[in-house]
């Protein structure tokens, strides 16, 4: 008994160790964007700032721009969530429930461009946006980012429609309502847990997303989303460490909180997708 | 994230179809199906499978950047990839990472997913969530402030000097011996967060009752992992394994951010490669690059062949 009590301690002691070591740059960070520059390097190890530096924070935040880049990025982020759930549940929902011709190709082109790495195709989607003159706009990005790939979100779609009894859209179907109205108002609905992962895990990736963004703003630095304009801020201002730190808090915020209140989805939907 | 692609129950045989439709007038019938599939099919094609293929035309063309259209110039991009150092330095790269990244960040979760996953283990929640916590985080961000942390005056070389684990701070990103690791360092880090979800879910999947039946036949720790544990997990080992290996080929923020490929092409993968043939050089060479990202693709599409011979292989092992 005390054998065991006491290795429980040892392993919890250890992980304890562990986890701080791992969310020490996070704290490191929280604690840099409140010092004074020369404090940063200057204090060695110690985290907590002499007075805290609030201004670090509205300096990042007007004379770096993020107020425009926050604004981007919001913009790009809900634009490619909505439209990849939209078009992943209707392709998921007639997957996963009907039989029609091209089904068979469908699936295979799925299959083969699954795991399709970005730098392979970002040249061609550069120049089709420029051709379809969105180079350069929000929408140019939500497209580049949203309209191809995420097979994944589609066949999570067609599993879970796959397990719905034909009778409830029947039923619905002789009160005469069409294919749309049955989607929309029964079919959607249902599927309400796979879209909760779907959003995370899209919500995820566009806020993140960096080599598109960069690339289709290289002209037009008033488009760039928080990631590309935390990366430009370090070249053309390195000596403002602090003014950094809280622009790297700020930029980080909204997806951890995003992570800390759905944190249970979040995870759910992770080990779904391995287990299938 | 296995693809199940198992064309849905079929209930009915095919055999006695009540009434034989031909293509067109099924087609017709099923309209609404083709309408829900438009965007679908619009976009993937557009951004996903028209890529795909324009990537092999680019890949014959002289076209540099800023020019409307390319010439035709046959294998010449090949050649004259064939013999560049620089690109063979990067792909040696992306192997190098690939071969030493992925194993660990592979490794590491299973060990904490076994500690984390077993009922004794005091806090396993909050701990799960705190080493989850960087995957959320936005990896150019990440990489910035990385430069700050191994920097020569950042904390971590402070801790390993007043610690006198080393006499001088360490260069971990500016020496040409070192930045490729420091990267692969910072990669794991970032990344074991879910890879630890992905082998707690898949270790769920193991029945309680098979670890009591191993109890009262005396199995230890170890015999109980090596017999009961470990030959449950060998297809999910598969699966991760590929799931962590594309992510080890799309490294492209934290490299670019961390080391921006330096020094001296040091760190620089085949990602990094392309982008700076394409869009960062002064003359951008937009049929180059794409000849270097076929090969690249080759590559990845090797590799997956790999791992789906192997899921069907484990597969088979385990029926």
């Amino acid at each position: 008994m005390t054998a065991t009590r006491s290795s429980r301690w040892l392993i919890g002691t250890g992980l304890a160790l562990l986890c701080a070591v791992w969310i020490y740059p996070f704290l490191w960070l929280v604690s840099g964007s409140l010092k004074t520059n020369p404090e940063i390097f200057g204090k060695g190890l110690n985290l907590l700032p002499e007075a805290p530096v609030w201004e670090n924070y509205s300096r990042a935040w007007s004379e770096v721009g993020f107020s425009s880049y926050m604004l981007n990025t919001v913009l790009i982020t809900l634009g490619t969530v909505a439209l990849v759930i939209m078009r992943s549940a209707l392709a998921g929902y007639v997957l996963g429930r009907y039989d029609f011709v091209g089904k068979k190709v469908l699936i295979g082109v799925f299959l083969v461009t699954f795991f399709l790495p970005e730098g392979y195709t970002i040249i061609p989607v550069t120049q089709l946006t420029d051709q379809l003159g969105l180079l350069n706009s929000h929408l140019g990005v939500v497209l580049g980012l949203g309209a191809g790939g995420h097979a994944a979100a589609t066949l999570l779609y067609a599993g879970f429609f796959r397990t719905i009894p034909k009778d409830l859209e029947e039923s619905a179907r002789m009160d005469g309502a069409g294919p749309l109205t049955v989607f929309f108002r029964i079919m959607l609905p249902l599927a309400k847990p796979i879209t909760v992962s779907v959003f995370i895990l899209q919500f995820l990736a566009a806020w993140n997303a960096y080599l598109l963004p960069l690339v289709f703003t290289l002209s037009h630095p008033e488009l760039r989303t928080l990631a590309v304009g935390m990366s430009a801020f370090v070249g053309e201002n390195d000596t403002d460490w602090a003014g950094m730190a809280a622009a790297a808090v700020l930029s980080l915020a909204p997806v951890v909180a995003v992570f800390v209140v759905l944190q249970r989805q979040f995870v759910e939907s992770l080990a779904g997708a391995v287990k299938q | 994230m296995t693809v199940t692609t198992e064309a849905p129950v079929r209930q009915k045989a095919p055999a006695p179809a009540p009434k034989r439709r031909t293509v067109w007038r099924r087609m017709r019938d099923d309209w609404w199906i083709y309408l829900f599939l438009l965007p679908t099919v619009v976009g993937y094609g557009l951004y996903t499978v028209y890529p795909l293929v324009a990537s092999w035309w680019y890949a014959f063309l002289d076209w540099p950047g800023f020019a409307d259209v390319g010439t035709f110039i046959g294998f010449a991009n090949f050649e004259l990839l064939w013999a560049d150092d620089l690109f063979w330095n990067s792909f040696r790269n992306s192997l190098v990472f690939l071969a030493i990244a992925v194993p660990l960040r592979v490794g590491l979760a299973l060990l904490l997913a076994i500690v984390l996953n077993r009922r004794s283990t005091p806090f396993r929640g909050l701990f799960r969530t705190l080493l989850f916590l960087p995957v959320v985080t936005t990896g150019a961000i990440v990489g910035v402030v990385f430069t700050l942390i191994l920097d020569a005056g950042g904390p971590v070389n402070l801790a390993l000097v007043k610690s006198a684990l080393v006499d001088s701070p360490v260069d971990f990103l500016g020496s040409s011996g070192m930045s490729l690791y420091s990267v692969i360092g910072v990669w794991v880090w970032k990344w074991l967060g879910i890879t630890l979800i992905y082998w707690l879910a898949a270790l769920q999947t193991i029945p309680n009752e098979l670890y009591e039946a191993a109890r009262i036949d005396g199995a230890g720790n170890w015999k109980e992992f090596r017999y009961v544990t470990l030959p449950l997990l060998l297809p999910f080992l598969v699966v991760i394994t590929l799931i962590d290996m594309v992510g080890a080929l799309n490294v492209f923020d934290l490299v670019m951010t961390l080391t921006g490929g330096g020094p001296a092409f040091s760190s620089e993968v085949v990602e990094v490669y392309i982008y700076r043939t394409a869009f960062g050089a002064t003359v951008p060479q937009l049929g180059y690059a794409s000849a270097a990202a076929v090969l690249f693709g080759l590559l990845t599409m090797a590799l997956a062949i790999a791992q789906a011979l192997g899921i069907r292989a484990a597969r088979r092992a385990m029926a």
